[in-house]
């Protein structure tokens, strides 16, 4: 029997966009797929997402492991391993161009250049082997058209700009004599050497101490301001994006589920899913009072369930939920993938909330969807 | 039943048996929870009520069975006594590879721990709160100091003393995959401290028995009953931590130490956990030693609080007197330096310049005179790269260890807040 066949009915909907993207549109996805194939079957890792950020704007996108949300990035860069991975279908407009249809060659020249990534474990993306210098150094030579000594140079002056003391001195240091803090700075160092119009940071301060996440997040922002870049974000860390994001897009299970001005999106969220993000953080105020919790666990990647996917574990689900897959950008209602806030196909209007089993009702969903 | 007895005395309990004659009562000051005259007790335990099974036992939104109510400080005999405790790793290197020195881990520390609270360790890594949770368990040789679990000596046991030991106080790991042995299904796991454990009363040594108590446990943790023939790959990550947990509870444990037990997971699934840990912690009558990184996280489970910076205790206090009136400039840093999900809260941050100095070779007087932002502020005082300040008590249950603890206030952090210094390394070269 073939398990994924069951494919509910997206809603197809013509979005006036212009072909070669908003001008004001720094990058632009729209419909971007992206699929494993490995032994057990298909991985929807990336299920059909749209977002897109401003120019010299920060754009945070969260969700927990398994979300799709560091694919998205790998796929934005076309670093993905094919296989198992299959070629993204979609499109990926950057200053312009569909990053897609670019050849391997073209797109060498914007990774690093014009989009540079940062990771998580800065450890693992720094070469042992090399020193901090030659390998930031590599990075200006392979893009820039200077001499070794040029390049050492400009090594050394963007390990300054990250706040590195005595930086002719690093530069001959290996990675594994510097902190996690310090690495990460390098990896920064590494990703402004070549003056990025984006920026892509996956995880950067997850794996760092909160004290050393504070100085690093303080100089994404500075740098970001200095070099008038864009940043993504990638984190599951809701803290560090209301400290540091302008928009922000929540994914679930390989779809966007809501995006949005991070203020709104924080405050007053519509999808079940991020409230129950939010509800489930221990945060002051909360002591003694039992945790929210979303009941299950994310879904199995091979066995999506059909239509909405977070319908197992919603709270407020309804007849048209497990039938058809809502999409951030259906008309009808704001920016977020559920139809209690519009109507779903054969119904004339968003749904009343009604919280299965509702005596389970918690006094923490400050969200309501009186709508 | 009093605490003083001898733990040998002491019947064991099993998971049916709990009871509120069976809980430990204590003079004064008892736990959270309703204290009806003297001695407060627990109320009665049983086994998990229905919309607990099936991975679900945190799953279910009621109200936390006791409600919050702060324990009075110095009110009781503590379970746990630590006594200017040390642990030193050794550094071996340079010819013949000798002793070259020590890494101090964890360096003259004392605290309480009383029975039936939640008492939270915080700092950042490599200040040596798991080393201090696994020299308490006796999981790591202690250098020198004291400590005592209900007035008996924790470093001196020896043999079937240790062994009793050993089953009073258990641990609950960090990371679920590296904890659990990958070639042993769930009931071996769970079984195998039973069956150290086992003698003639318990009976542990029979399979039927054991198995039958695994279950039972599996069924605590709201996991599912025949779960125990699978092995760990075949759990996410939140249903293995659970089974850690599990692991712990089956020998029916006084006092747990927590470390990290929720760091490696997502959000939603780690809220599910920490409702489980206070769901058993009220059914058990248990008392934990909470170690984490995440403040939230401690805030929220915790009672009272202790931060460590580079091996020492800088600062201890009920959670709320900590989080609302912090008086160590490393826990006023600390505590401005985590990102708050709402952005009505965006605060100033104080961002400590530097990083942690290495424990092998620790500063010189204050151990955080060289990033201390209220040094600066009151012009670098010489006492604080001399003297070791004392870890004082300033306040009714609570201590600092900061020569100008007094001399924080409101304006002295905005303004600290407002020097932002993105400076990676501390002035003088490593």
């Amino acid at each position: 029997m073939d398990r994924f066949s069951a494919v509910s009915t997206p809603i197809v909907v013509e979005q006036p966009r212009p072909p070669q993207g908003d001008p004001d549109l720094l990058l632009d996805v729209r419909d971007l797929r992206t699929y494993f194939h490995v032994m057990d079957g298909v991985v929807k890792a990336v299920d059909g997402i749209d977002f897109s950020i401003k120019r010299g704007k920060t754009l945070g996108i969260v969700g927990e492991s398994g979300c799709g949300k560091s694919v998205t990035s790998l796929s934005i860069m076309r670093l993905l391993d094919m296989p198992p991975a299959e070629n993204p279908t979609g499109e990926i407009w950057f200053a312009g161009r569909d990053l897609l249809s670019l050849s391997d060659h073209e797109m060498r020249k914007v990774r690093g250049s014009e989009i540079a990534m940062i990771f998580q474990e800065p450890m693992t993306s720094l070469n042992p082997v090399f020193t901090v210098g030659d390998q930031i150094s590599e990075a200006v030579m392979q893009h820039l058209d200077v001499s070794g000594r040029e390049a050492r140079d400009k090594a050394i002056e963007s390990l300054r700009v990250v706040g590195i003391n005595n930086p002719e001195r690093r530069v001959k240091q290996y990675p594994h004599e510097l902190s996690g803090g310090m690495r990460q700075r390098v990896m920064i160092a590494m990703a402004l050497s070549c003056d990025p119009k984006l920026l892509i940071a996956d995880e950067p301060t997850t794996a760092l101490d909160v004290t050393i996440q504070a100085q690093i997040l303080e100089l994404m922002r500075k740098v970001q301001d200095d070099f008038d870049m864009t940043l993504m974000l990638i984190t599951h860390d809701l803290g560090v994006v209301a400290e540091t994001v302008d928009d922000v897009v929540v994914m679930y299970g390989g779809r966007v589920v809501e995006q949005g001005p991070v203020d709104d999106v924080l405050l007053r969220p519509k999808h079940p899913y991020t409230e129950g993000l939010l509800a489930s953080i221990p945060s002051n105020g909360r002591r003694g009072e039992r945790l929210n919790v979303i009941k299950g666990t994310v879904p199995n990647p091979f066995n999506m369930p059909t239509g909405c996917n977070f319908t197992p574990r919603c709270p407020f689900r309804f007849e048209p939920c497990p039938k058809h897959d809502p999409r951030v950008d259906d008309p009808g209602g704001p920016p977020v993938a559920c139809w209690l806030w519009k109507p779903a196909p054969g119904t004339s209007g968003p749904a009343p909330r009604v919280r299965e089993g509702a005596s389970t009702a918690s006094g923490t969903q400050t969200a309501s969807g009186e709508a | 039943m009093s605490l003083d007895q001898p733990s040998g005395t002491q019947p064991r309990r099993g998971l049916t048996q709990k009871s509120p004659e069976d809980a430990p009562v204590r003079e004064s000051g008892g736990a959270r929870g309703p204290a009806p005259d003297g001695g407060p007790s627990y109320p009665a335990a049983g086994l998990p009520t229905d919309g607990q099974s099936d991975g679900g036992a945190a799953g279910a939104v009621g109200q936390r069975s006791q409600p919050a109510e702060r324990r009075d400080i110095d009110g009781g005999k503590p379970l746990i006594s630590v006594e200017e405790l040390a642990t030193y790793y050794p550094i071996y290197g340079g010819f013949l590879r000798r002793k070259i020195g020590d890494v101090k881990a964890v360096d003259n520390v004392s605290f309480e721990v009383f029975p039936g609270e939640v008492f939270g360790l915080v700092g950042e890594s490599g200040c040596g709160k798991s080393t201090l949770g696994r020299t308490l368990l006796r999981l790591q040789p202690a250098t020198a100091g004291r400590a005592t679990i209900d007035g008996e000596d924790i470093f001196t046991k020896r043999g079937k003393d240790l062994k009793r030991l050993r089953r009073r106080v258990q641990i609950i790991f960090q990371d679920p995959v590296g904890s659990l042995n990958p070639r042993m299904p769930v009931n071996d796991i769970i079984g195998e401290g039973l069956l150290a454990q086992s003698d003639r009363e318990n009976g542990w040594g029979r399979r039927k028995v054991r198995d039958e108590r695994v279950a039972d446990y599996l069924d605590a943790v709201g996991l599912r009953r025949d779960y125990a023939r699978r092995y760990p790959h075949e759990f996410s990550g939140g249903q293995r931590q659970r089974i850690g947990i599990a692991r712990a509870l089956a020998l029916d444990p006084d006092f747990i130490v927590c470390d990290e037990p929720v760091s490696a997971l997502d959000v939603s699934i780690q809220s599910q956990i920490l409702n489980l840990l206070m769901d058993i912690r009220a059914q058990f009558n248990l008392t934990y030693l909470f170690i984490a990184h995440n403040l939230s996280v401690v805030q929220y489970i915790s009672d009272r609080v202790g931060v460590m910076y580079l091996g020492k205790l800088v600062e201890l206090a009920p959670v709320d007197t900590l989080y609302a009136d912090p008086r160590h400039p490393y826990t006023v840093a600390l505590l401005s330096a985590v990102p708050e999900p709402d952005p009505r809260r965006r605060k100033k941050r104080i961002v400590l310049k530097g990083d942690l100095p290495s424990p092998a070779a620790p500063p010189s007087g204050c151990r955080f005179h060289t990033r201390c932002w209220l040094r600066e502020e009151l012009g670098n005082p010489e006492k604080c790269t001399t003297d070791d300040p004392e870890f004082r008590i300033i306040a009714s249950g609570h201590r600092v260890a900061c020569h100008y603890a007094e001399e924080i206030s409101e304006e002295r952090v905005t303004k600290a807040a407002a020097t932002v210094t993105l400076q990676a390394d501390l002035d003088e070269d490593v």
